[in-house]
């Protein structure tokens, strides 16, 4: 099995973590999803940094963030599928 | 492994302790000077220099006695010299220690000065060190450490990988009759619900959501300026791809394995009471400040995960790092003692994980010294619940 480039912790999450350094823009990922232990291949449209999160689809405004199949917290603006998930597009819930 | 076993050093009260330190504990921030003086003339003394110990009151004094009282009675340590100010409160941290049967002895500096306290302190510290550099390690069995964890500069490689091979360990520790902890309560914040359901009893679950409620209340409420997204997640946690506190805090849950349940809640410091088992500590999420109420309440060996590599120790309470961000790794080396980044490329899986930790923590406990005892990283950090008097 080789490496994947970014992990899924659930199937019902809407987040992956790259795992590799290096990952840039227009190019082919293959994510694994540790709860069923399955690989699938996604494009990837920004340069996204080694532990920083991929939008595995379009992501509202407004939508909740799944995580560990968990609420992690809010976007608070659109991101394209395959985009890079952080502190710029979304916040928490909490404070 | 049930069979396997660890050589430590049985104490006067039969608990197991993996170092053999003797202390030099000053009871306030005057008296940090008379303690280096004393460590400094006596080889194989440990002094434990802190900011506090004058003026505070009430639940804070209560907190301050029980983390010195704590700390020279842990097992990792095998004898102590107080020095205080005065001789009043001095002698209530030689009676609290000296309840485990240990060594220990206190001096004052008012009416006779830091020159002659030093000079005392140092012939009976000479004394201690002697004898407890005679005593000999023997075979213990595995349930009998007390394991605290606490993660730190975290990032998503902890909850995808190091936090989950803590996990993997305090469930294969747990079965053996082990006495484990973890704390951070504000660290839980967006995961604390999915952490009440982990309490063994219906009492435990609503102790645990009552401690983080309170804390919410009176900490978080009173003092929070706009938020607290600066500080949690922290600046280093962000850089490594953490963005909220839920997504953190569900991070730090995988710690406490998949099959583990918490049977009580401590407070700061609070030695554990209700036997074997996993607790939940009331804690600040800052490094030194957990572990140091950790190691206070008995704890012997702390587990610690690291994403982009904190680098604490404790003075007496071993601290082993592990990371699975290959990056830090590479980059951080000499402050990590188990590199678990091959689960992310699929080459070792969460069993193997969590056996080569059990393995290294054995080797800890039999007297390797971790990355953070070899770099003498010693952060002794009191918490302090308000301003004294």
């Amino acid at each position: 099995m080789s490496a994947p480039d970014f992990i899924v912790h659930d199937a019902a999450d809407t987040v992956g973590v790259i795992v590799k350094e290096g990952i840039s823009a227009n190019s082919t990922l293959t994510g694994w999803v540790l709860e069923d232990d399955s690989r699938f291949e996604m494009a990837c449209i920004d340069d996204i940094p080694l532990g920083h999160k991929i939008a595995l689809g379009e992501i509202a405004e407004g939508d909740t963030i799944l995580k560990y199949g968990h609420d992690i917290g809010k976007a608070v603006a659109g991101i394209a599928k395959g985009g890079h998930v952080h502190t710029q597009n979304v916040k928490t819930k909490r404070w | 492994m049930s069979a396997q076993k660890i050589h430590g050093y049985r104490r006067e009260n039969g608990r197991v302790g993996v170092r053999n330190h003797v202390v030099i504990l000053p009871l306030d921030d005057l008296s940090n000077a008379a303690c280096e003086k004393v460590a400094n003339n006596i080889d194989g003394c440990l002094a434990l220099p802190h900011h506090y110990g004058r003026l505070q009151f009430g639940e804070d004094l209560e907190l301050h006695f029980r983390t010195l009282i704590g700390t020279g009675s842990n097992p990792n340590v095998a004898a102590v010299i107080v020095i205080g100010i005065e001789p009043g409160w001095t002698g209530r941290v030689v009676d609290g220690i000296a309840k485990t049967g240990k060594r220990v002895e206190g001096f004052a500096i008012e009416g006779h000065g830091e020159i002659k306290v030093v000079a005392d302190a140092s012939r009976k510290a000479k004394e201690f060190v002697q004898w407890a550099t005679e005593l000999q390690r023997e075979p213990c069995d595995l349930g009998e450490l007390w394991v605290s964890t606490k993660c730190g500069e975290s990032d998503t490689t902890s909850g995808l990988a190091s936090n989950p091979t803590v996990g993997n360990f305090i469930d294969k520790f747990d079965e053996l009759g082990a006495t484990t902890c973890f704390g951070e309560t504000s660290e839980l914040t967006g995961a604390e619900q999915v952490c009440a359901t982990r309490a063994a009893t219906p009492e435990a679950a609503e102790k645990f959501l009552k401690t983080w409620q309170a804390y919410m209340d009176e900490v978080i409420e009173p003092h929070k300026t706009s938020d607290l997204s600066d500080s949690q997640p922290t600046k280093g946690n962000i850089a490594g791809g953490l963005t909220t506190i839920e997504e953190k805090a569900f991070g730090n849950l995988q710690k406490i394995g998949k099959k583990t349940k918490f049977i009580d809640v401590l407070q700061p410091a609070e030695q554990p009471a209700s036997g074997p088992g996993l607790y939940f500590m009331d804690t600040s999420s800052a490094a030194a400040e957990c572990v140091t109420l950790q190691a206070a309440a008995g704890f012997v060996v702390h587990l610690f995960p690291t994403g982009q590599g904190n680098i604490i120790g404790n003075p007496i309470e071993p601290v082993i790092k592990l990371t699975a961000n290959p990056k830090t790794a590479r980059e951080m080396g000499e402050h990590v003692d188990l590199d678990v980044s091959g689960i992310l490329r699929g080459e070792m899986n969460m069993d193997e994980a969590g056996d080569a930790l059990i393995d290294i923590t054995l080797r800890t406990c039999n007297g390797r010294l971790t990355a953070a005892e070899a770099l003498k990283h010693r952060e002794f950090v009191m918490t302090k619940l308000y301003r004294s008097a």
